[in-house]
């Protein structure tokens, strides 16, 4: 049955970090505000209550609350002549469906960009030169500035009540000095103390100093004490029971849409929510130049069309992509020619890890744990180090990020264990409470040959082309990461291990879509300055089309070394004030081109 | 919410006091420890795996994490068991998984599983060819051999040497044995693996806990108290 329903001034296609935000901020400017969400309804009850949701098999293994794979997945193939096959198994990455998208069960590692990584090629050409950038990297400037987002960061980490010591607000080195020495001014402290750091940690903190390195206590969206935020939304202390990555969080500690967005929504009479609505894709009117609303779909099988004067593209990471390629907007991008933008710069994230194995008697204890706790160094991370001599581009943040090492998916081993039978069941005890481990979480640039399009074979339960990745690993990254790798083997030893496991990508290796890596993917539908090389203006609306904005991570025009919620968030927040204090008095594009 | 006291798990006070035992005495005692679990296990009758198929999966899991002194082997874990109830959820039926065609034959590895197969049909199907091919190369099917003989036939099976046909090759089969071997060796007790939670104490996993805000500045200190499970922490709670 197809359906008419009754216009909206907006209509908000997602329900993660990204569809909240802009939710809440369009009803405070008194839109009338649909929320159409693909999942079902989730909230800390029932999906997180305690004692159930400390179940790994139930939430990893067999992913509760993950996207469900029976009905949609994306294609991968390492290259552009290769024919790419499907995602059929939760692996490397783990994209979210339901109220409150992944932003229920992300981790909460809660950061701000480094200025200079929104100018990353001018800021590489005017310091290092056009040639130490390489040719088929298609690196990219933002079109925003630190200084422009910084109100916008400064209001999300009050809104996720995240938890950290600032080194420096409003010029002036605060605390003991003890906060990130690298970290960019602020014009506000954390709304909350850092967390307590494990022991694994502080064994980190202490190798890490030793090594002249600077380690912090890193910002954590996980409270530390009990917290009201901006919107009257409550959290509870953290406990630190180690269920925080894949689960929905039972003491209302881990920040996330549901907890603190959705309860101050729902007081609002222009806000609406329906779940279990997969909108098919965006209309356009005869021109192509003006979104009429979306189509989508509701459990029953009954078609909708939902008219708006204002869409918004909230889906997760690179689904924006899907739907705009799905609806016709925008130039696909042919990596042959170099031209078109929808489906750009792909990337990723290039993760390493390092292993310090001790006798037993250590009691690191790793059950303990929360997903935003941890000892960092940024010192290899944006650009704190010479990249000159380095030879590449890019970095990452390293960590003691004991998060809750749980028993089927996460023990680490020593090398040379038997990968089975008596051998390894030994070396599982002997190591599980006496390991410390530390991960180089790094960048990951765009290449001409990494880039999103639709799969020409598979389809998803509607009947729609699912959306193909082109993506391997490039040599500039896996330099990074070994070299940074090979900075932080000292730091290990330091620590007088028994025996350290070092795990880091040889030149050469291919994507492995199989063992969990990050759900950190950006790119798709770049943001920029020209609307020849990109999706969405500095604002995130769409140059095409300028009542649809697109917000998420597939606006990044390149892979960050930190995490990206911190900066998906202050950017959502900045095209909200844009839509409220320039679109909505004048609608029209925000930047002429 | 409460968490519960020291609980020390029965199986648990049974470990250790058989790690007492004398080194010479061991081999009786293994032998001895899984005759007495044989009487649980032989009370459970498999819903999925037939009679020939269920002593196939006993004595692969047994292998894969055999009994010893360090604790708890798969066998007398229940993982026989977790298997056979997993393969009567959405997951045995390949439902949380997108199993649309085509199914694209020798893709690299790195490309993750292509078989056109759930974890049903992927256990009868290679659990079948697999017990062929071992008759074939030994005489007798798997539960039959010496333990040395099977870790023989399981390192084959690893590498993919075994030849067992392509639906599924022997190293897909040996990787779906390992992975749901370690997920009920490991997970809640409630699937029906990990009996009294043993796994967990023999490696110092409190389970179901949730609340260690006390604990973490304890640097260096053995945590006291024996695991919860879910099922306990509720009718605590």
């Amino acid at each position: 049955m197809n359906i008419n329903q009754k216009h909206v001034d907006a209509v908000i296609v997602g329900s993660g970090w990204t569809g909240m935000i802009m939710a809440k901020e369009l009803t405070e400017a008194g839109l009338k505000v649909l929320v159409l969400e693909r999942g079902p309804a989730r909230d800390t009850y029932p999906d997180g209550a305690y004692p159930k949701t400390m179940d790994e098999l139930a939430f990893i293994q067999r992913s509760r609350l993950f996207q469900d794979m029976s009905k949609t997945t994306v294609t991968i193939r390492h290259g552009v002549d290769d024919v790419a096959v499907p995602y059929r198994q939760i692996g490397a990455f783990k994209p979210g469906t339901g109220l409150g998208g992944a932003g229920l069960h992300w981790s909460g590692q809660h950061w701000r960009i480094f200025p200079e990584e929104l100018q990353l090629r001018s800021h590489y050409e005017q310091k290092y030169g056009k040639s130490f950038i390489p040719p088929d990297m298609t690196i990219a400037d933002w079109g925003v500035t630190y200084d422009e987002l910084e109100p916008h960061y400064t209001f999300a980490e009050q809104v996720f009540g995240t938890a950290g010591q600032a080194y420096r607000v409003n010029n002036q080195i605060v605390g003991n000095g003890d906060g990130n020495v690298f970290e960019a001014n602020r014009s506000a402290p954390f709304p909350l103390p850092a967390m307590k750091n494990t022991y694994s940690a502080m064994i980190y903190w202490k190798a890490c100093a030793e090594n002249g390195l600077h380690p912090f206590s890193q910002p954590s969206a996980n409270a530390s004490t009990p917290y009201t935020n901006p919107y009257g939304c409550q959290m509870g202390p953290c406990t630190f029971c180690g269920f925080c990555s894949g689960y929905a969080c039972f003491n209302y500690s881990k920040a996330s849409p549901n907890v603190n967005i959705l309860p101050a929504l729902r007081l609002s009479q222009n806000f609406e929510l329906r779940t279990e609505c997969n909108v098919l894709k965006i209309n356009l009117d005869n021109m192509g130049k003006r979104a009429t609303g979306v189509t989508y779909v509701d459990k029953d099988g009954n078609t909708h069309f939902q008219p708006a004067d204002l869409v918004i593209a909230g889906t997760f990471a690179y689904n924006n992509a899907h739907l705009l390629l799905v609806s016709g907007i925008g130039e696909p991008y042919d990596p042959k020619s170099g031209k078109g933008v929808v489906g750009k710069n792909l990337a990723y994230q290039t993760m390493a890890t390092i292993q310090a194995f001790f006798e037993p008697g250590k009691f690191t204890n790793p059950f303990i744990g929360a997903g935003g706790n941890s000892v960092t160094i940024d010192d290899y991370n944006g650009d704190n180090f010479d990249h000159g001599p380095a030879g590449f581009v890019g970095g990452g943040p390293v960590w003691c990020n004991q998060a809750g090492t749980k028993p089927i998916s996460g023990i680490p081993v020593p090398d040379g264990t038997p990968k089975w039978g008596s051998g390894w069941k030994k070396a599982v005890s002997d190591s599980y409470v006496n390991t410390v481990s530390f991960d180089i979480e790094g960048s990951s640039m765009a290449y001409r040959q990494c880039y999103l399009s639709l799969d020409p074979t598979y389809t998803d339960s509607y009947g729609q082309p699912l959306l193909r990745f082109t993506f391997d690993w490039q040599d500039n990254d896996i330099k990074m990461s070994r070299w940074i790798t090979n900075k932080m083997i000292p730091v290990a030893k330091s620590m007088n291990p028994k025996s350290i496991k070092v795990l880091v990508k040889n030149f050469g290796d291919h994507f492995d879509t199989r063992p969990y890596q990050t759900t950190h993917l950006a790119g798709g539908t770049m943001m920029g300055t020209d609307p020849k090389q990109s999706v969405v203006n500095r604002y995130l609306q769409n140059w095409d089309v300028s009542n649809l904005f697109v917000v998420g991570s597939g606006v990044f025009p390149q892979g960050l070394g930190y995490n990206p919620t911190g900066t998906v968030a202050a950017l959502t927040y900045w095209s909200a004030k844009a839509i409220r204090n320039q679109y909505l008095k004048n609608p029209g594009p925000l930047v002429s081109e | 919410m409460s968490v519960s006291g020291s609980r020390l798990p029965r199986r648990l006070f049974v470990l250790q006091t058989l790690s007492f035992v004398p080194a010479t005495a061991i081999g009786f005692e293994a032998v001895s420890y899984l005759d007495a679990f044989a009487d649980q296990s032989a009370n459970y009758v498999p819903t999925f795996f037939t009679d020939t198929e269920w002593r196939f999966v006993n004595a692969f899991v047994d292998r894969l994490i055999p009994h010893d002194d360090v604790g708890p082997g798969a066998v007398e874990a229940g993982v026989p068991i977790f298997i056979d109830k997993q393969m009567g959820t959405k997951y045995g039926y390949g439902g949380l998984w997108y199993m649309h065609g085509p199914f694209a034959e020798n893709t690299p590895p790195t490309l993750g599983y292509q078989l056109d197969l759930t974890p049903r049909q992927l256990y009868q199907n290679g659990i079948a060819s697999a017990d062929h091919a071992i008759t074939q190369a030994h005489g007798k099917g798997l539960a039959d051999l010496d333990d040395a003989t099977k870790d023989d036939v399981l390192t084959a099976m690893e590498a993919g040497t075994l030849d067992i046909g392509k639906n599924p090759p022997s190293n897909t089969l040996f990787g779906f044995f390992w992975q749901n071997t370690q997920e009920g060796y490991f997970s809640d007790p409630t699937y029906g693996g990990n009996r009294d939670a043993a796994a967990w104490s023999m490696i110092g996993f409190p389970g179901a806990r949730g609340d260690y805000l006390e604990w973490v500045d304890q640097y260096g200190k053995k945590y006291p108290y024996a695991p919860t499970t879910v099922e306990l922490a509720e009718n605590q709670g």
